[in-house]
C-alpha cells in the first residue's frame, strides 16, 4: 500500500529546449545542467508505473515538448496506460500533420500559449513574436477536434490587452481560456520588477475576465489567477506540497512542482535510480512540507491552514531563504514587508503599455532545430 | 439551459473512466476531475451518445428503485446534467 496521499497528475517536463525565450519561464535557471533527457523507453516506464500509483493525467510539457521526435510514441505509451493527456505547448513549431498523429496516438486534449496579441509585446517577453503560427497551430486542433485550452501568462507588458485574448479564444473556439498572472519565481523574480503589474491593472483585467466568464458560460471557461503578490492569502500552492502532483524533470529528476529545484536546501531524486512508488511515499524532501507537522507560527493554528496548505514553500524560500517560512504573500507573514516593498515599486514604474524599461533577462538555452 | 427536448453529450474534452483504484468512474477533462456516484456514473454513460434528455430521464427512471417519485429522480438527473452544463462538459443542440 502506497504512504502518502494518492497523486492525480504527472507533469512530465520533457526537454527544457524551445525556441521561446520567455522571460517568466517557469523551467530552472540552471537550463543547461538538465540536458541529458529521459529517453522513450524511460519515460515509458515513468508513465506506466504513474499509472500505477494511481495518477489520473499527465501534462506533457517542457520547454517545448514539440521538439522531441518521439512524441508521438510518448503520447500512444501514455495513452496505453489510459492516462488523460494534456499536450502544454507553445504551439511552435507549429505543425498540423504531425498535430494529426498526435490526436491519432491518443492526446485528449491540447494547451498552446499566446505571449501577446501585439507583436511587439511578444518580442519583448519571447524574444519573438509567433502569433500567426500559432493561431494556425490553434484552428488545426479544432479541425481534429481535439479541445483547445489558450494560455496566458500576465504580466506589465500584456495585461491591459486581456479583452484581446477574450476576443481571441472566442474567435478559436477555445473550451478554456487561463489568464494566469506571472508566479514570480526562477526567471520571473528576476525579472519581476519589469513584469509585476500594478494593483490598478490587475483589477481591472479581473473585471474583463469575470464578465466574460459570466457571458461565455457553458462554452469558454474563463480563468483568472491573480498574483499573489495582491492577494494577501497565499495561494493553494501545486494543493499542497507533494499531494495532487508529481513533476519529472527532463533528466529524471522528481519533484513535487517546478520550482522546487530553487529550494537548494534539499536533494531530489531521480526517476532513473528510485521507483516512482518508492520515491513518492518515502523520500525525505517529498515528505518535508506535507500535512501540517513542518508549519511555523501564524500557520500552525490558522484556520485557513487547510485550504493553502501554508502557500509557496518555494516562495518562503526565495524571498526570505527559508523553505518552512510563512509564505510572506500572506498579510499574516512576519515577512510581508517583502511583499508590499515589490508592490511599492511596481505603482512607481512608468505605467507604459508599450513594453520599455526596465529591460528584461530572457531565458537562454540552446534552441530548437 | 438544458431541459427535456434538448439533445446532448459529453463535450469533446470529457473522458469517462472507472477508477482503477476505487472502482467508481469519473469524468475527466483538462487538468481536472469529477467524481461521480452510482446514479451520475448512469447518466453520463448515457450521455456518451447524443441523446435527448427525455429518453435519459425515461431510462433512469426504468432503472430507479421501485416507489421513488418520479420528479425526484428528473429532479436529481436534471440538477446533475445542468451541473455537467455550467462547466462546459456536454455538448448541447436543440430538438
Amino acid at each position: 500500500m502506497t504512504e502518502g496521499p494518492r497523486p492525480y497528475t504527472l507533469v512530465a517536463e520533457l526537454t527544457y529546449r524551445c525556441p521561446l525565450a520567455c522571460g517568466y519561464c517557469s523551467n530552472p535557471l540552471e537550463l543547461a545542467r538538465h540536458a541529458d533527457e529521459l529517453d522513450t523507453a524511460a519515460w515509458t516506464r515513468v508513465f506506466a508505473e504513474a499509472a500505477a500509483l494511481g495518477i489520473l493525467q499527465v501534462n506533457l510539457t517542457g520547454g517545448e515538448p514539440l521538439v522531441r521526435p518521439d512524441l508521438e510514441p510518448l503520447v500512444a505509451a501514455a495513452r496505453a496506460k489510459d492516462l488523460y493527456i494534456n499536450l502544454i505547448t507553445s504551439g511552435i513549431p507549429s505543425d498540423a500533420e504531425r498535430l494529426g498523429r498526435l490526436a491519432a496516438a491518443g492526446l485528449d486534449s491540447i494547451q498552446i500559449s499566446i505571449q501577446d496579441s501585439d507583436p511587439r509585446g511578444a518580442a519583448w517577453i519571447a524574444g519573438r513574436d509567433d502569433l500567426d503560427a500559432k493561431l494556425e497551430m490553434a484552428a488545426a486542433a479544432r479541425a481534429l477536434g481535439l479541445p483547445l485550452t489558450l494560455n496566458v501568462v500576465l504580466h506589465r507588458g500584456n495585461i491591459a490587452r486581456v479583452p484581446d485574448f477574450i476576443a481571441l479564444a472566442e474567435r478559436l473556439g477555445a473550451a478554456r481560456l487561463e489568464l494566469a498572472n506571472t508566479q514570480y519565481l526562477g526567471w520571473a523574480l528576476a525579472n519581476r520588477q519589469a513584469l509585476l503589474p500594478s494593483q490598478a491593472a490587475v483589477e481591472e483585467a479581473r473585471i474583463h475576465a469575470s464578465a466574460a466568464r459570466q457571458r461565455l458560460r457553458g462554452q469558454i471557461e474563463v480563468l483568472f489567477v491573480r498574483p499573489d503578490y495582491y492577494a494577501d492569502r497565499p495561494r493553494a500552492c501545486m494543493d499542497g506540497w507533494a499531494r495532487r502532483y508529481l513533476l519529472i524533470t527532463p533528466d529524471g529528476i522528481a519533484l513535487p512542482c517546478h520550482q522546487a529545484l530553487g529550494i537548494t536546501s534539499l536533494d531530489w531524486p531521480n526517476v532513473r535510480a528510485q521507483s516512482l512508488e518508492a520515491l513518492w511515499s518515502s523520500d525525505p524532501s517529498f515528505r518535508a512540507f506535507r500535512g501540517e507537522d513542518w508549519m511555523p507560527a501564524p500557520c500552525r493554528t490558522c484556520p485557513e491552514r487547510e485550504t493553502d496548505f501554508g502557500g509557496c514553500r518555494c516562495q518562503a524560500f526565495a524571498l526570505v531563504g527559508d523553505a518552512a517560512a510563512t509564505d510572506p504573500a500572506c498579510a499574516l507573514s512576519p515577512r510581508h514587508d517583502l511583499v508590499i516593498a515589490a508592490r511599492a515599486r511596481a505603482e512607481e514604474a512608468v505605467s507604459d503599455l508599450a513594453p520599455a524599461s526596465p529591460p528584461i533577462r530572457l531565458r537562454r538555452f540552446r534552441s530548437a532545430p | 439551459m438544458i431541459d427535456r427536448n434538448s439533445r446532448l453529450r459529453l463535450a469533446r474534452q470529457v473522458r469517462l473512466k472507472a477508477d482503477p483504484r476505487s472502482g467508481k468512474h469519473l469524468l475527466l477533462f483538462p487538468e481536472r476531475g469529477l467524481e461521480l456516484n452510482e446514479i451520475a456514473a448512469r447518466v453520463a454513460a448515457l450521455c456518451t451518445e447524443e441523446t435527448t434528455v427525455a429518453e435519459i430521464l425515461d431510462r433512469m427512471a426504468e432503472a430507479a428503485a421501485e416507489g421513488t417519485p418520479r420528479e425526484r429522480i428528473d429532479g436529481e438527473v436534471l440538477e446533475f446534467l445542468r451541473a455537467l452544463e455550467v462547466r462546459g462538459l456536454l455538448t448541447v443542440g436543440g430538438v
